[in-house]
């Protein structure tokens, strides 16, 4: 059986030539990407692509517009009669940038000062041990390895407790260590999860070779398949940035205390009152804390685009 | 941090108060026109006398850490309502607000990571801390006498636990309204009622002009039911009385007790009745579905005529709604049907402290006072706030409909009875209730199925 | 150093994130040069370095709490009395708990297939096309937006009004419904069919992830292969079954067992548009019901070590993926 190889970087231009190189100077990729392109000359194979884009986007859309329209619009009529009479104002996103008497900045200082460390952190770890569990042999290595990736299943919220007790002990509640820490700790099974299934398929004569020429765990884990783990590490990077950016309850317990800590999302669900009513409110505030994400996804999108490892396969 | 934060208001509070000062002290109002326009959110603080905190020792440079479920934009008022204290005293008050305040402060509790103060606004929540997780800490003489002096005795007794007086009233809320369209009423040629069957006739009389006369909606999130219990609870007020009415929520009488099964027959005349409900979203099963916070929308596009919700629902409507008895939208007393009587169902939170440290005290002390009330009515400019404390001069509150609601919870002639759910153990006032009011509506389930089936969950301990 | 523990300003924030995270890399850094500094280090000191740091925060953090529920799921209310098996007695005595377990497993099945094979067949046919990024983008979309907002989308979608005059529709489905001459649904109302419009709202935030992470794998897919195959006249749908579906056969199972437990654990989504009502609650969004709104520990933790139950399957499967491809190796 073949196993799928993740991926080197190909040179900028190989990228540029997969997709307008000209026909008469085909190389591997080109052929492939040739290959691909007739694959969806099928007119179905277009029109479904189409229709689950759309399916997709709509409710998106739906929001979007509905968050520049006013209260009482979106009570009584469909968003989708202001492309009949487009009535739109930035009533709701004022309230969103500016209804809060701490600025709307802090909060997003706050959330990038908890993002980056709690995603650098669990990433590292997890690399690290699943390469232990790919490549080191141990005894009890898979028993080790299947109880790791079932504690996915553990809800946070029993966790909440306990966590909390301890780093009351230590003094550390209500600072970003807490936050940090207790981020990293929930992403761990599934990041050792996702990164093994990646690390794992990484062809043994790789390694054998690197180990001929008397290389020791630590260099092989950063010479020979670090570079070729970048797409791994970009996807999932990308999934722990956007749970990190969207939790509510970790900072909610952990960062609790005052404006210092909070992320937006706090500020975004306080948006919607006291008493949960002013959604419309919170509907310009979503779209609002989806820039960064966003922007992160369209800025990593590039590592796993490219991506091919000639060659090499082994049964 | 906190105190760069509190300046900034303060600056926005100067240079508004001028024109603000004018609001809140002209009688006649022009009401929420400026409902959730943020520059005028600020007034004159009122001078307070500062002598009576010296009792409570030197405080100045300490912090107070407050947590409540009171979230932007009232968390701005909220702070405001601070500042004469913290100039007396020289604390800091440590502010945050959540929506997920219950949740999040029993799990606070249990890890020991207590605030020194918390809003909390249901009297069973209250017992369950004090139960469940002894973190409470008795008020301390001076707040007690604040309540003695400024609050009825309901009030002092909803923020007891086991004959020991743990939280005095802050805020308070009215649930015993029907909201309505003065100008429509006017134009149709309709009268407010003043009694129950007033109000049938009405409704009747609606049906008759070929209208749907009430709308109503339970949906809310995770919490979808509680407004039905709150239907439930005014009606057992009016047909039980309120000492039957004290009983059921204390599990004296039973869930489905013959009172209570009449009292949800005489909610389903209203609410299951096809020719009444549900204008402008449906049949019936249509109230278990539709939220509440969009329930009353109707009224002002013509569609429903009638819609009974709390006085904090003035909050609800689309900004440029003008509440008022000549406006767009009002609200009249939800009627008795006994001569003579006033039942008032309502809610409000408990200033409950996890510290017994004297700024601690002092500040309970301070939110329990006639001050605190007169300043947050002050600085409250958007109006949508009373407190039942009695010393509070209701010609300081920002807009008509709160005086009306002052008046109501000052009248000697009217019993308050707190939200029965909110007394009831938390499995049925936040469980089953929710659920069987919800298939009530969604699955047609009678009167007595439902009371039964919310007896049976009652817990045994 | 009050600053690290306190930070202000939004400098001390940034300051105080850098010093984190070089903190981490230099402990880790140390780790590392530690565990290879013999000549020839012996293996268990190598496996403690590359594995010690992240088994150790998991120990604290997840398996000590999860034994503590289950531990707790044997006591009362408090956790003060022992009450054996009564929460488990409880839980499954309840009426609606069949349909509770029965909801559960709707959702455990469909979300993760549905979501992969959408996300598979989606990320197929845009591979290598002129507008693949922007496509990737669009399906994405859905899992950067928070559960809230999803919330808030999808309650639009499936927003109802009645079939009376002057009463526009403000739902897009019921709306549809209306252009095509039908009635006006209560979609989130009538049963059992609004349990599937629910699980529709997670397909559609959960199918970016399966379609981001496979993507991935089609693009590792070896040319030599493909080639092979094309010389021997494979296209369309017979490369697409015979060639892609097993070469990223390892990827496949690990997003329909990621997405399987995420959804397992998911209760959002049911909190905010049903609040568990109509017949459509899951022992997720049970659990936390009892535990926090409730606050019925022992009771709560039962339903969680349930939920714990759920995933045996999911496990059981993943140890033959496992040996599978440990012989193939």
């Amino acid at each position: 059986m073949s196993v799928p190889i993740p991926a080197v970087k190909l040179s900028e231009q190989d990228e540029k030539k997969a997709s307008k190189g000209p026909a008469s100077k085909m190389s591997r990729i080109d052929r492939r990407a040739a290959a691909g392109k007739k694959a969806l000359t099928s007119p179905w194979a277009t029109v479904t692509a189409i229709v689950i884009a759309v399916l997709w986007t709509t409710p998106t859309l739906g929001l979007l517009i509905t968050s520049f329209r006013p209260e009482q619009d979106i009570r009584s009529s469909g968003w989708w009669t202001t492309i009949t009479r487009p009535w739109f104002n930035f009533d709701n996103y004022e309230s969103a940038l500016f209804g809060s008497s701490t600025q709307l900045s802090t909060f997003f200082v706050n959330s990038i000062v908890i993002t980056l460390p709690a995603v650098v952190i669990p990433i590292t770890l997890a690399l690290l041990a699943s390469y232990a569990f790919a490549w080191i042999e141990f005894r009890g290595k898979n028993i080790l390895f299947i109880a790791v990736f079932a504690l996915q299943v553990v809800p946070i919220q029993v966790t909440l407790i306990p966590l909390l007790s301890q780093y009351v002990d230590w003094g550390l509640n209500g600072t970003f260590w807490a936050v940090w820490l207790s981020h990293s700790i929930f992403a761990l099974p599934l990041a050792i999860f996702l990164l093994h299934n990646f690390m794992k398929e990484i062809p043994r004569s790789l390694i054998e070779a690197a180990r001929m020429d008397g290389a020791g765990h630590v260099k092989i884990f950063f010479q020979v398949l670090m570079p070729l783990l970048v797409p791994a590490i970009a996807s999932f990077g990308i999934f722990q940035f956007l749970w990190v950016w969207n939790d509510l309850l970790v900072s909610l317990t952990f960062a609790g205390g005052g404006r210092d800590v909070a992320p937006l999302t706090v500020r975004v669900a306080e948006m919607a009152g006291s008493r949960g009513g002013d959604w419309h409110i919170l509907s310009a505030g979503a779209f609002i804390s989806m820039i960064v994400p966003m922007i992160v996804f369209l800025a990593l999108q590039r590592y796993f685009v490219r991506g091919l490892l000639a060659g090499s396969v082994k049964g | 941090m906190r105190i760069a934060t509190r300046r900034s208001s303060a600056v926005l509070a100067g240079g508004a108060a001028l024109a603000l000062a004018l609001t809140a002290c002209a009688p006649s109002s022009n009401d929420t026109d400026d409902d959730g326009d943020m520059t005028t959110a600020a007034a004159e603080v009122p001078e307070i006398d500062c002598s009576v905190y010296d009792e409570f020792g030197d405080l100045d440079g300490t912090t107070v850490s407050v947590y409540t479920s009171i979230v932007e934009p009232e968390q701005e008022d909220q702070e405001l309502s601070y500042d004469p204290f913290e100039e007396c005293t020289g604390v800091t008050v440590q502010y945050e607000g959540s929506r997920e305040f219950e949740a999040q402060l029993l799990v606070r509790l249990q890890a020991g990571n207590a605030p020194d103060i918390a809003y909390v606004p249901q009297p069973g929540l209250l017992s369950t801390i004090v139960n469940d997780t002894g973190a409470a800490v008795p008020a301390p003489d001076a707040t007690a006498a604040n309540v003695d002096e400024y609050f009825s005795e309901s009030w002092k007794g909803y923020g007891t636990v086991d004959g020991t007086f743990y939280a005095a009233p802050l805020g308070a809320n009215i649930k015993s309204y029907v909201w309505y369209s003065p100008s429509a009423f006017e134009e149709a040629g309709y009268e407010v009622p003043t009694t129950w069957d007033e109000m049938i006739e009405l409704s009747d009389q609606i049906v008759a002009d070929g209208k749907i006369p009430w709308c109503a909606g339970i949906a809310s999130g995770d919490a979808t039911g509680w407004p039905a219990t709150d239907w439930v609870e005014d009606v057992v007020l009016r047909v039980a009385g309120p000492d039957a009415y004290d009983q059921w929520t204390t599990h004296e009488i039973p869930f489905n007790d013959p009172q209570i099964v009449e009292s949800l027959d005489e909610v389903a005349n209203i609410l299951k009745n096809e020719d009444y409900v549900n204008a402008g979203f449906g049949g019936v099963d249509s109230i278990a579905a539709t939220e509440w916070d969009g329930a009353g929308a109707p009224i002002l596009d013509g569609n429903c005529s009638m819609h009974r919700a709390a006085n904090f629902y003035q909050n609800q409507w689309p900004e440029g709604t003008e509440v008022a008895e000549d406006g767009d939208v009002y609200a009249f007393y939800l009627p008795s049907m006994t001569e003579g009587e006033k039942p008032i169902l309502g809610g409000g939170e408990f200033v409950v402290a996890f510290d017994d440290r004297p700024e601690v005290q002092a500040f309970q002390t301070y939110l329990s006072s006639a001050d605190w009330a007169n300043v947050k009515a002050a600085v409250t400019t958007r109006g949508g706030w009373v407190s039942a404390n009695t010393g509070l001069d209701s010609e300081l509150l920002a807009t008509d409909f709160d005086r009306l609601s002052a008046d109501l919870l000052a009248d000697p002639e009217a019993e308050f009875r707190f939200d029965g759910s909110d007394l009831m153990p938390g499995s049925v006032g936040a469980g089953t209730f929710w659920s069987e009011m919800v298939a009530f509506f969604a699955s047609d389930k009678s009167s007595q199925e439902v009371a039964d089936a919310i007896e049976a969950s009652w817990p045994t301990s | 150093m009050d600053w690290l523990l306190h930070a202000d300003t939004t400098t001390e924030k940034l300051l105080v994130m850098v010093v984190a995270i070089l903190l981490f890399v230099a402990v880790m850094s140390i780790i590392l040069f530690a565990v290879d500094r013999p000549k020839s280090p012996p293996r268990w000191i190598v496996t403690v370095g590359f594995l010690g740091p992240a088994l150790l925060l998991i120990l604290f953090g997840l398996v000590y709490p999860g034994l503590r529920t289950i531990y707790s799921s044997f006591f009362d209310r408090n956790g003060q009395n022992f009450v054996g098996f009564d929460n488990y007695a409880k839980a499954f005595g309840q009426d609606q708990f069949q349909q509770v377990l029965t909801n559960t497993a709707l959702w455990v099945i469909l979300v993760p297939l549905v979501s992969t094979f959408l996300g598979l067949l989606y990320a197929v046919l845009v591979d290598r096309t002129r507008f693949e990024k922007l496509a990737k983008v669009l399906i994405f979309l859905p899992m950067a937006i928070s559960m809230v907002g999803a919330g808030i989308i999808w309650k639009f979608v499936y927003e109802f009004r009645p079939a009376q005059q002057n009463i526009p529709q403000v739902g897009l489905l019921n709306q549809i419904l209306v252009w095509l001459g039908l009635d006006p649904q209560q979609f989130l109302l009538n049963q059992p069919l609004n349990t599937f419009f629910l699980i529709a709202v997670m397909i559609w935030i959960q199918t970016g992830f399966a379609m981001t992470i496979l993507s991935a794998a089609i693009k590792a897919i070896p040319d030599d292969i493909v080639e092979a195959a094309r010389l021997d006249g494979l296209s369309g749908v017979g490369m697409f079954r015979s060639i892609t579906v097993p070469s990223i056969r390892p990827a496949l199972v690990v997003v329909v067992t990621t997405i399987a437990m995420g959804t397992l654990k998911v209760f959002d989504i049911v909190r905010t548009m049903t609040g568990g009502n109509y017949g459509t609650s899951v022992v997720a969004n049970e659990f936390y019901t009892q535990s926090f709104r409730q606050n019925e520990q022992g009771f709560g933790a039962a339903l969680a070590v349930v939920l714990f139950v759920f995933v045996i399957p999911i496990v059981m499967y993943n140890v033959r993926q496992l040996r599978i491809t440990e012989e193939i190796r």
